[in-house]
């Protein structure tokens, strides 16, 4: 499954995507996160896998564009390349 | 015979619906109030007693919608995105994709043959398309709610509107109100901005035949012909598109059910 997680407004497209058949739930991109927004949880199919926390996805276009200059963050430091986004 | 029903905390209403096997039994849909854990069991027990049943014949309980966590009686919860595909797949087997419309956000969703989701894209932040949404319009233009779908139907021509954020969207009709612009012709431009903007959140999940509208918008047919115009197919509507979501969740009970 592909989830996008985040908005659409006024300025622009703010979606961090998970390709959850990618996802294998190492937590490496959870661990990496300076902000903290990510967390594993079992999707409603049972599969645990990585999710953004609820309380963030409204204010990721605020969060994650600052990411971009870090060597490692969530989407450079997996493995399977489950992460993607549109900024 | 298998009992089992799914419950649907939205934001704007609560529905409850009766599975008998593979059948709807009965269903209820009532305003959420500000209790959520006391809306869960009115709406339940509406249902149930159209149903002639109490919640002790009930084998296994669903939840869902924004209010899924708090609904006391439910055996498990599950995301309104995988229970809106899960009922519109049981409605209408062809359909892959959904726009659901509910009080608050939208949701795009591409799902398989199964309603299992393939992919999703939601967007709660931007009130456009919403039930919020439509009932702020009404509000600005003093007209009734229900009206607003046909009236827009009746338009000579589709009024610019630029944005479809709700607070620009409100004084941009305010300004075409002063000018003594038809409101029909606002009506129709109101919704040629959302259908834009539900067309770029389709886009995201990629559009797959057939198409299908959920949730209480999908009630708006100026709306709907809108959307249709932009996706180029024509949307599958249920009779009674808010209680997909609460299908979806007596769907997965019964398979919860069926699991064991
Ligand atoms: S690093 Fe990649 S595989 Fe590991 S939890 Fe994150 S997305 Fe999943
Ligand atoms: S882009 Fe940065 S802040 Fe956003 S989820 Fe990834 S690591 Fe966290």
């Amino acid at each position: 499954m592909i989830a996008h997680y985040g908005y659409a407004d006024g300025s622009g497209e703010y979606y961090l995507i998970v390709d959850t058949d990618r996802c294998d739930g190492c937590g490496r991109c959870v661990e990496v996160c300076p902000n903290d927004i990510l967390e594993l949880a079992p999707d409603d199919y049972g599969k645990t896998v990585v999710r953004v926390k609820d309380e963030f996805v409204n204010s990721i276009g605020y969060i994650c564009p600052a990411c971009k200059r870090r060597d490692e963050r969530c989407e450079s430091v997996c493995e399977h390349a489950a992460l993607s986004y549109t900024w | 015979m298998m009992l089992v029903a799914g419950i649907d905390i939205g934001s704007l209403t609560a529905k409850a619906l009766i599975l008998e096997d593979s059948k709807i039994r009965a269903y209820a849909i009532i305003p959420t109030g500000v209790d959520s854990e006391g809306t869960s069991k009115k709406v339940m027990n509406s249902a149930l007693e159209r149903a002639e049943l109490s919640l002790e014949d009930l084998e296994y309980v669903v939840s869902t919608g924004y209010g899924r966590v708090i609904v006391p009686f439910a055996n498990k919860n599950i995301t309104e995105i995988s229970c809106h595909a899960k009922g519109a797949v049981f409605l209408f087997p062809s359909v892959r994709t959904i726009l659901d419309m509910g009080g608050q956000d939208c949701k795009a969703i591409r799902c398989d043959a199964s309603g299992k989701v393939q992919n999703f894209a939601m967007n709660d932040k931007c009130a456009a398309g919403t039930g919020r949404f439509f009932e702020i319009i009404a509000e600005t233009m003093e007209l009734p709610l229900e009206e607003l779908g046909g009236l827009s139907l009746e338009a000579m021509s589709a009024a610019k509107i630029s944005s479809a954020c709700v607070v620009f969207a409100k004084s941009e009709v305010l300004a075409l109100l002063r000018k003594g612009v038809d409101k029909k012709n606002i009506l129709a431009g109101i919704n040629e901005a959302v259908a834009l903007r539900v067309f770029a959140l389709l886009n995201r999940v990629g559009i797959e035949k057939d198409f299908a509208i959920t949730g209480g918008i999908a009630k708006n047919v100026g709306v709907v012909r809108k959307v249709e115009e932009k996706v180029g197919l024509k949307a599958l509507i249920a009779e009674e598109p808010q209680i997909v979501g609460a299908l979806g969740a007596a769907l997965f009970a019964k398979e919860a059910l069926e699991q064991v």
